[in-house]
């Protein structure tokens, strides 16, 4: 394969699109699927035959505002539809050439205008299952270049000029856990990829690999010429089966298209990747877990350092990088660092990916250049609090992270702003809570979670998660009193510091984020045996977890 | 030192040799302890004694170690599932939207707790972390199959066909 002929490949599907009059692109994506996009893909490939007009009816992923699914954009007029069934197809098909289907067009330009899409720039445009959609939209482009033109210590160079940072949620910079890898002896080296999107209410990382798998695919392979490697692994939660199937298919697309094994384009290059599946443990999501895991083992964290970079999977040096950051590299190589850095605030640059969840009016999937205000996300991308209720908190960063009240939705999103309310970036779940919420409930949900989810290595952990929840639990049922306040705050701040790994780490944060926003609540709760929201139930038993 | 010679399989049910399949895919590595283990959960259902006990010794890993790899990991199941499994996402943007009051229904109209499977073997109850689909929560998967936006009376609705059969 060499750039000519990937030109090649491109040009004969523009021209195969080009014989079509109209493209009618299908969301198939999880929550379009789950209300029947399959058999409106179907009713419109059969309205399209009965027809006799020259249309092309592609299945796509994810286009975004997932609460106004089934979505069907028509191109080029690019219109776009909401809620549509099989039983709008001959409607649908029959106004190509005319006026829209009025009753079925929405309105989403609040919605879309301060987007910016880099990851998801082929999310809607591109069937997931087709390598030669993927290369018409440049794919495999930024691969070639750099196997051609560009040296291992220039494309480390690219990548740490754009800022990059880690989007798994830590932030740690790009270019230097690359060139830290690089400069790692050794001849044989490992690029793995954190697929296992183990925060609940965040849904980027699965809608990449299945929407677009091609991306992640090229991103590891750029990043194992950069640091020397030459074995992959993608690590993905088996709860994401079509994730599975379509990076297997995407693999083989790959390697018979020779973007895969051995001296690919033609170079000395070699490098090609395994699927391992996740199985369901949460605390895989941490890197040192999650390669105990890839060898087979309980997912068990280990002390760092060392660190991966110098020894990982089998004491080799390793790379592990997140879905989304390796979508990101690309785009980065191919429009250069300082496109992307020119994008975001001045610590965190580019855009990011969240997944706009809970009681929010458009749920779905968004990507805004960092910085931009959570307010913006949350009342103008969003489309606020739907049936008149007040906005209480946004939870961001998963069970690791915290809640953020009202009074702070001014702050630009970066991973210095949200670290100073309390909360972290995470993987990108953003969960919107309104007034029927209640927040010491919420906080002892996230706990309930990370104490099902230790891995009882390291005792701080083990043992003060579940006494956090039963403190908690106290608090919920009106049998708390106020020193239990001072002991979880004392509580909180041992777990934090003495916990092995991120995840006893950050477990603390939903509880310090809500008892320092939203004190009165516990305070109500404790004092006048009183759920403000109405969700605790105060006559319920005390379970004490020893 | 002899060559290893990996155990016959346990019977002959067809399910083995795809077992074993994945297994010399591998090499019989030690490293494809999890992935075999996933090969059989999806062949049989769920793992039982001789599975792991069969799967250890090809690989040459100590039994503890495949049953510690069996109990730490949330998605491999020691029990036999029923004939038809309701899932519900549990997961933050679920809950949010109310899916414990649809535990709570079920396991009430069901008469067990989740992760457990009906007397008569007929329905698992079981939740899930998350399934990715918390732009429709809650979400609920019947045998597999992904609703949104699932009511109280939707979900016992779906029991109730499943009781009937």
């Amino acid at each position: 394969m060499t750039i000519e002929e990937l030109e090649q490949i491109a040009e004969a599907v523009r021209q195969e699109n080009a014989k079509f009059d109209y493209e009618v692109n299908v969301c198939m994506d999880l929550a379009c699927a789950s209300q029947g996009s399959d058999k409106l893909r179907d009713a419109l490939a059969k309205a399209v035959e009965a027809s006799g007009k020259n249309v092309l009816v592609r299945r796509t992923s994810c286009m975004g505002p997932c609460s106004s699914g089934p979505l069907v954009r028509v191109d080029p007029e690019e219109t776009l539809y909401r809620r549509v069934n099989a039983g709008h197809a001959e409607a649908i098909v029959a106004s190509l050439g005319g006026e829209p289907v009025a009753e079925l067009q929405c309105d989403l330009n609040d919605h879309f205008d301060k987007q910016v899409r880099v990851v998801l720039e082929n999310a809607g445009y591109i069937d997931p299952e087709k390598i030669d959609d993927y290369i018409a939209r440049d794919g495999y482009k930024a691969l070639l270049t750099v196997l051609t033109e560009m040296t291992p210590n220039g494309v480390i160079h690219r990548i740490t000029e754009s800022g990059l940072r880690g989007r798994g949620g830590g932030g740690y910079p790009t270019g230097l856990k690359w060139s830290t890898v690089a400069k790692a002896g050794g001849d044989l080296k490992y690029v793995v990829c954190n697929g296992d999107e183990g925060d609940p209410g965040a849904f980027m990382d699965r809608s990449v690999m299945e929407g677009d798998p091609h991306r992640v695919i090229e991103g590891m392979a750029i990043a194992a010429y950069a640091v020397g490697a030459s074995k992959g692994f993608i690590y993905v939660r088996a709860e994401y089966p079509v994730a599975v199937a379509r990076l297997t298919a995407g693999l083989r697309d790959a390697r018979r298209r020779g973007l895969l094994g051995n001296n690919i384009c033609a170079t000395p290059f070699s490098f090609d990747v395994e699927i391992r599946l996740g199985a369901g443990a949460f605390v895989c999501g941490e890197e040192t877990a999650l390669l105990a895991s890839i060898e087979g083992k309980r997912g068990a964290p280990k002390p760092r350092p060392p660190y991966p970079a110098m020894s990982g999977l089998w004491g080799k040096p390793t790379l592990i990088n997140n879905v989304e950051t390796f979508a990101n590299i690309a785009p980065i190589v191919r429009n250069g660092g300082r496109w992307f850095a020119n994008m975001g605030s001045e610590r965190s640059k580019g855009t990011k990916v969240f997944a706009l969840t809970g009681k929010i009016t458009n749920t779905g999937l968004v990507e805004v250049p960092m910085g931009i205000k959570l307010r913006e996300i949350i009342e103008e991308i969003g489309g606020g609090v739907p049936d008149g209720h007040a906005f209480k908190a946004v939870q961001t960063g998963g069970p690791s992270g915290g809640c953020i009240p009202a009074e702070m939705l001014d702050v630009g999103v970066s991973y210095d702003a949200l670290l100073k309310m309390g909360s972290i970036m995470g993987s990108g779940g953003m969960i919107v809570m309104d007034d029927t919420s209640c927040m010491v409930n919420v906080a002892r949900f996230f706990v309930e979670f990370c104490m099902t989810e230790s891995c009882g290595k390291c005792i701080p952990c083990r043992a003060g998660t579940a006494q956090m929840h039963t403190l908690l639990t106290r608090i919920c049922n009106g049998q708390g009193t106020m020193d239990d306040l001072d002991l979880l705050v004392n509580l909180c701040g041992t777990i934090k510091e003495t916990s092995l790994c991120g995840l006893g780490q950050t477990a603390p944060n939903p509880v310090l984020s809500t008892l320092k926003y939203f004190r009165d609540e516990y305070i109500e709760h404790i004092a006048n045996k009183r759920c403000p929201a109405g969700v605790c139930n105060m006559e319920a038993p005390v379970e004490v977890m020893a | 030192m002899p060559a290893f010679i990996p155990p016959p399989l346990p019977s002959d049910d067809k399910r083995w040799k795809i077992v074993n399949g994945t297994m010399r895919k591998n090499g019989f590595a030690r490293h494809a302890l999890i992935e075999t283990l996933h090969t059989v959960q999806s062949s049989f259902g769920y793992l039982d004694d001789d599975a792991i006990r069969f799967v250890a010794r090809s690989l040459r890993v100590p039994l503890s170690q495949a049953y510690g790899v069996v109990t730490f990991y949330h998605y491999f199941s020691l029990k036999p599932p029923g004939k038809h499994t309701m899932t519900i996402c549990a997961g933050t943007a679920c809950y949010i939207k109310g899916s414990d009051k649809l535990i709570a229904a079920a396991e009430k109209r069901l008469g067990i707790q989740q992760g457990q499977t009906t007397p008569d073997g007929q329905i698992s109850l079981m939740t899930a972390r998350c399934v990715g689909a918390c732009s429709r929560a809650p979400v609920v998967l019947s045998d597999g199959e992904v609703s949104g936006e699932m009511t109280r009376e939707q979900a016992l609705e779906q029991l109730e066909r499943w009781a009937v059969e």
